[in-house]
């Protein structure tokens, strides 16, 4: 069929390439207001730990040119209060399930998976961009092998598909990918957002709490796509790519450097149905160039 | 201007200090006292839209009372009659329908939900009675608008507004304004008895419950403040 935006993405059938990222669309209920959520290729849940958060206090979001920081502290219902509150109603529809878990130890992570695995769902997504709050506050994404040691041990432990979403943090993220491909990671998903700061001059204090925040929008598209193109030439597995997208052509180039799949994020807030336009995009493109299925164009260049 | 997917038009956009302005659109709609719109006015960036409440509705405008803080308040400050805005969608909880005696308190931009608190309250015929309490920094504004949907309008300029209530003269007051104005105003009214709401203020990204950028403590747990409030019973927030 001419102009077939589906996908498999690591044996899930997508019906398009465009997944709602972690953290910018909830749980898919407040979107659902908006549009029909069952036209999106998948939905990211909120990220879980394994206890539910409140986040952090202070200021949570903070604009930058064409960018955003936040500092929203993966406030959530705990994996037990997701399971019991949320996983059944987006269950519901046709769209692929990514469920989002980070941790801030590694028995986090072990019990948060284990619990998931009582449920069904189509992909963990494991968020290694916390800080190991008993080893220091060390993010686990920045060094190669502590990001290796933790999804050697979810890797044991999971039984569904798995995600590794990097962070553009990392020391080496190309060798730190290559880390979660020989671990047994089924896809990769980057980026998540870069660390940074902005500064109160009147109180002359950091405006967030936590001093540092992570910045995400258009901004950070540049380098999320050249670590995506990295990426996907080093490893064999599919990867998601993030990274300030806002438009169908944002996705695109996404595509040809090779991601397998992409995620929307901050443009969300900025227009609720965004990626409808996303998709549509795609999908025109495809007919006025002549492209009968994605996998013609990902990774061409 | 960059074409934006429901695109209303500014009816009028009229300064009334250094830096309150006071816009009016022709947007149909079902907005209720207390709620909000994400507005934007531009294309890509500023990234985000502004939550501003509504000052006053009818089923075919929309009148928000603004004061310029940042670019994008600059930017909508900038707009004259006809030039292109997006409302989008009337957001969040409202003032719950109260009667009897009431007082209405607000600070600053504060006062803007205030007016069309007052007008949808205030039924003709009605014995409910609004007495409006309005607090300014540096200049009292709209005065006598204010008279004309309330029963009263005592203004402090420079002070605390707060001081001027007398919470158990009423039944139930309703406030807007900076946050330590309504919990002084809380702490007046738990004194007294007297019901307070009040509505919160918050950064918000999205405006429909996704980002929890406006995520607040309550007494119920974490509420969002753009689609559980920003309306809420002081005690939930101030406790």
């Amino acid at each position: 069929m001419m102009g077939d935006p589906s996908v498999d993405f690591a044996g899930v059938r997508m019906k398009n390439p465009v997944v709602l990222a972690s953290g910018t669309c909830g749980f898919g209920r407040e979107l659902n207001e908006y549009f029909d959520i069952e036209k999106l290729g998948g939905i990211s849940s909120k990220g879980l730990t394994l206890n539910g958060r409140d986040g952090n206090e202070g200021v949570r979001i903070w604009e930058t040119p064409c960018g955003l920081m936040n500092s929203i502290g993966l406030e959530n219902p705990g994996v037990e209060g997701f399971i019991e509150r949320e996983l059944d109603w987006i269950n519901g529809f046709d769209v692929a399930n990514i469920v989002n878990l980070g941790g801030h130890s590694m028995d986090d992570y072990l019990q948060g998976v284990s619990l998931l695995n009582e449920v069904e769902f189509d992909i963990l997504e494991l968020n290694i961009s916390c800080p190991n709050l008993k080893e220091g506050g060390m993010n686990f994404g920045v060094k190669t092998e502590i990001a290796r040691e933790v999804v050697r041990a979810v890797r044991r432990e999971c039984r569904h598909r798995l995600s590794v979403k990097l962070s553009p943090n990392a020391g080496d993220i190309v060798s730190l990918a290559r880390a979660c491909e020989e671990e047994g990671a089924d896809a990769l998903a980057l980026t998540n957002t870069y660390l940074a700061m902005a500064v109160d001059i009147y109180r002359r204090r950091p405006v967030f709490e936590n001093t540092y925040a992570g910045l995400s929008g258009p901004a950070i598209r540049p380098i999320s796509l050249r670590m995506v193109h990295q990426v996907a030439h080093a490893v064999t597995i599919p990867v998601m790519g993030i990274g300030g997208i806002a438009g169908w052509q944002d996705a695109l180039e996404f595509i040809m450097v090779g991601a397998a799949a992409v995620q929307v994020g901050t443009a969300t807030f900025t227009k609720p149905d965004v990626a409808l336009d996303i998709i549509e995009g795609i999908e025109n493109f495809m007919k006025e160039q002549k492209i009968d299925s994605i996998s013609e164009i990902r990774g061409v260049i | 201007m960059t074409d934006i997917a429901g695109m209303s038009k500014v009816l009028s956009n009229i300064r009334l200090s250094r830096d309150f302005f006071i816009m009016r659109v022709a947007a149909p709609n079902s907005a209720r006292m207390g709620q909000f719109h994400m507005l934007r006015s531009w294309g890509a960036y500023p990234l985000l839209s502004r939550p501003l409440s509504v000052h006053d509705a009818d089923p075919e405008t929309l009148t928000f009372l603004f004061r310029t803080v940042g670019q994008g308040t600059k930017l909508l400050s900038e707009l004259g009659a006809g030039d292109g805005i997006s409302v989008g969608r009337s957001l969040g909880n409202a003032f719950p329908a109260v009667e009897g005696k009431i007082a209405m308190v607000g600070g600053g931009v504060g006062i803007a939900p205030l007016y069309l608190a007052s007008k949808s309250i205030k039924n003709p015929g009605s014995p409910t009675r609004v007495d409006m309490y309005l607090g300014f920094s540096d200049e009292a504004l709209l005065t006598d608008e204010y008279a004309k949907v309330s029963d009263t309008v005592v203004t402090d300029v420079g002070g605390f507004i707060t001081d001027r209530v007398a919470p158990e003269n009423y039944d139930c007051v309703l406030s807007c304004g900076p946050e330590a104005m309504m919990r002084a105003l809380y702490g007046k009214c738990k004194r007294t008895g007297t019901k307070l709401y009040v509505s919160m203020e918050k950064r918000m990204a999205c405006g429909f419950g996704a980002c929890l950028a406006c995520s607040c403590k309550t007494t119920g747990g974490r509420k969002k403040v753009c689609v559980d409030g920003p309306v809420f019973p002081a005690e939930e927030v101030f406790e």
